[in-house]
């Protein structure tokens, strides 16, 4: 394969007398030439090594040891328990592991419905504004300001709309709008799920919208136009044009955000600080708990490997799926 | 070689080269010996206000020694995670503020100097230190981890003219009449006691002196967590029903977790405040000194068998050194200067806690009430909390579970003896 980029050409060419051609350098390329690509591969096997795969096996390595602060300043030191942090955090019958479990339920739902909804609002806005209209740019440019804000600013600007007392949702909803006569807790409580998911909506939302509306200008118009000439009305299309044309970038916009809410930080952490409602309790808290606040960093790693293994099932399930259907389609 | 392989392997060099540059470019500024880094708690109003005060002092410091003192004031939001980075990592400051109650545990991660006799002579020596203090800044058994720094206690601050409105005399003096006074001050939108309901560390303080007055310990004589007891629950249960069962507290306190009940105390939204050294954060949010009393925390009427006279943790700031410092005698030399007793009077003036060492202790500065109260309980009845290495754990499992405990008791759901001690033992269950 790496002999294939050598030119054929140049060999077959009668060499000239004096030419530089007669020198070594234009002898016909054997192994030597076959070392570039691999030379031109380096610097990214050297960035994927220190960023990816190193970090990853230090990373199981310290779920196998006990790692708390008496350890953490020389953590090769830190003894070797095996599964030890494993058991200890995934077995359901210790209050760790009904921690964990309820986190991941918590986790799981909160993707699933955050993702639902922000694709949904995405390819509304999207197909609304796929045709051009007197303001469009300006609608746009709104759309995706949730997405260009820093997520700090973004979230503790929420975090302070959702104080209960001096916040502007309960001013709104209970003083102006009279909607509720007592003013509901939304950091606390059963309501800070609701919180947490529609701050995620709102934060995801204009990525999906960005994604949906780049995908919806490779929809060639004369699909359109032939299916408005068959008779075809606004759903009809949008489920047998739109969709089906949108499917590519569908499929990589939902694992996407799935991964993204599902691994999601700075979004609970911001709203709730380092130990969130349990109601609320996403399992990228629950792991930064355990690791930074409570100083255990064999569970704390055991917990990632654990969560890592179920994102990689989960991505490799869904693009196996996936990928039948389109053979499946073809 | 050729001359395109000769490239190649000279770009590829290079970029290897670069990559190991990055990682390599360290804190220069310690290892230049006449320079410190440190990292100062944030004791006042703000981040600015401290760099404000402190400035002055370190100019000063440089000027005597000629060591330049480059401080950045931590929030406590982030100070314990950042300590932990620098003990991990190695780098970092070379000079530190760690909140007492952290002490042990950090001593246990090994990368603080730890003072011993040589080490506490060079700032000074051990006799100068308020003993109290000095409990408070490492393991038992073991020399300090650090040099107390600043020190409080907890106090009952309460608003004199709510309390003149409400026909109340004097301050309550144990938790019964705190919370019958707090039903009579607990009208037209105004409540009695102010909680930090959402701060896991504020609980935890809480949780530690109302177990001391009920009998109870957090860990035994071995170290081993013993959070779930009868007394622990009793006490948890005490300091929870002022807001569930007494309702002398907002239900909102339950989402309070950025020193928003000292405000309200501030504002008049709140006629009582349990907190430590408050006098200077209440002058900056505009309370005159007169218009609050400040009085010993309360007591039980009648301690059960066991019960401590114990109504605050020895609270107080700490100054600690990397071993990582490449420049240890100015890292002392500057903690020497910090705890001198000119140093001492001008900082604990200004934060309004009290100096750690006994020669500034008698300046005429620190003869308000306040700070008589403070001097009061840290000389009588105020106990360190417990020095093990699981310390820090200890505050975020217990402080969390009451956490949780006061957004049920907001949210109207019950607070009783076994929903306590189901949180305890869930909380006992995660320690390692």
């Amino acid at each position: 394969m790496a002999t294939s980029t050598t030119a054929p050409d140049a060999d077959r060419r009668e060499p000239q007398a004096g030419s530089p051609a007669r020198r070594p350098a234009r002898r016909p390329r054997g192994p030597r030439r076959s070392l570039l690509p691999y030379l031109l591969l380096v610097p990214a096997i050297v960035l994927e090594l220190a960023i990816h795969v190193i970090p990853m096996v230090v990373g199981v390595w310290m779920s196998l040891l006990e790692l708390t602060q008496f350890h953490i300043r020389d953590w090769s030191t830190a003894p070797f328990i095996g599964l030890e942090n494993y058991r200890a955090t995934l077995d359901l019958n210790s209050a760790a592991g009904k921690e964990l479990l309820h986190s991941f339920w918590v986790t799981l739902a909160y993707s699933l419905l955050s993702v639902g909804f922000a694709w949904l609002l995405g390819i509304s806005a999207a197909v609304v504004l796929q045709k051009p209209f007197r303001g469009r740019a300006i609608l746009r440019a709104l759309f995706l300001t949730p997405y260009a804000l820093p997520v700090y600013a973004a979230v503790i600007t929420w975090s302070f709309l959702l104080q209960r007392d001096t916040g502007l949702v309960n001013h709104v909803l209970v003083d102006q709008l009279g909607l509720l006569n007592e003013r509901p807790f939304w950091l606390i409580g059963d309501n800070s799920f609701w919180s947490l998911l529609v701050v995620s909506v709102w934060r995801n939302w204009p990525f999906a919208f960005l994604c949906l509306m780049a995908g919806l200008q490779n929809v060639p118009g004369e699909l359109y136009e032939a299916a408005a000439i068959d008779g075809a009305g606004f759903w009809r299309r949008l489920r047998s044009v739109t969709l089906p044309m949108l499917r590519p970038v569908n499929l990589v916009l939902l694992l996407v955000l799935f991964l993204w809410t599902f691994n999601d930080f700075n979004t609970p952490y911001v709203l709730f600080g380092g130990s969130a409602p349990e109601q609320a309790d996403l399992i990228s808290i629950h792991i930064y708990r355990s690791s930074f606040k409570t100083w255990d960093f064999g569970s704390g790693s055991a917990m990632s490997v654990a969560l890592l293994l179920f994102l990689l099932i989960v991505s490799a399930a869904y693009l196996l799926i996936t990928n039948r259907r389109r053979d499946d389609h073809a | 070689m050729s001359r395109r392989h000769l490239g190649i392997f000279t770009a590829a060099v290079l970029a290897a080269a670069s990559l190991t540059a990055c990682g390599g470019s360290g804190d220069d500024s310690a290892a230049a010996p006449k320079t410190l880094t440190y990292w100062a708690s944030n004791q006042g109003a703000s981040l600015e206000a401290d760099k404000t005060t402190l400035q002055p002092e370190l100019d000063k410091f440089e000027k005597q020694t000629g060591i330049k003192v480059t401080v950045e004031v931590v929030p406590w939001s982030d100070l314990l995670n950042r300590l932990l980075a620098a003990a991990a990592s190695g780098k970092g400051p070379d000079v530190v503020n760690i909140g007492n109650t952290w002490s042990a545990s950090l001593q246990a991660t090994g990368a603080l100097v730890e003072f011993d006799d040589a080490a506490l002579q060079a700032v000074g020596g051990k006799d100068r230190i308020v003993p109290a203090a000095l409990a408070a800044a490492g393991a038992p058994g073991k020399p300090p981890a650090a040099v107390p720094l600043y020190s409080m206690a907890y106090s009952l601050y309460y608003n004199k003219k709510a309390f003149a409105d409400a026909g109340i005399t004097a301050p309550p003096t144990t938790w019964e009449q705190l919370a019958e006074y707090g039903k009579k001050l607990s009208t037209g939108g105004k409540w009695g006691l102010a909680i930090e309901g959402a701060n896991p560390s504020e609980n935890a303080h809480h949780a530690f002196t109302f177990s001391q007055q009920y009998g109870g310990e957090w860990f035994d004589s071995a170290g081993k967590p013993t959070f779930d007891t009868p007394q622990n629950v009793s006490a948890i249960k005490r300091y929870i029903d002022f807001m569930a069962a007494d309702k002398i507290t907002n239900p909102s306190n339950a989402e309070y977790a950025q020193n928003q009940s000292v405000s309200d105390f501030a504002n008049g939204k709140a006629a009582m405040l349990l907190w430590q050294s408050a006098g200077s954060n209440l002058k900056t949010q505009n309370m005159p000194a007169d218009a609050y009393g400040v009085a010993p925390v309360p007591f039980l009427a009648s301690p059960p068998a066991g019960g401590k006279k114990v109504n605050s943790m020895v609270a107080g700031i700490n100054m600690a050194v990397f071993k990582h410092t490449k420049n240890k005698d100015g890292a002392l030399s500057f903690v020497k200067f910090m705890t001198s007793d000119e140093e001492q009077t001008i900082l604990n003036k200004t934060y309004g806690s009290l100096p750690a060492v006994k020669t500034a202790a008698s300046d005429p500065a620190f003869s308000a009430t306040e700070q008589k109260t403070i001097q009061e309980t840290l000389a009588t009845t105020a106990a360190p909390l417990p020095q093990v290495p699981e310390e820090s754990t200890f505050e975020t499992l217990v402080g969390t579970a009451m956490k949780e405990l006061f957004a049920d008791a907001a949210s109207g759901k019950p607070v009783t003896e076994e929903s306590v001690k189901a949180k305890l033992t869930d909380a006992q269950q995660k320690m390692r």
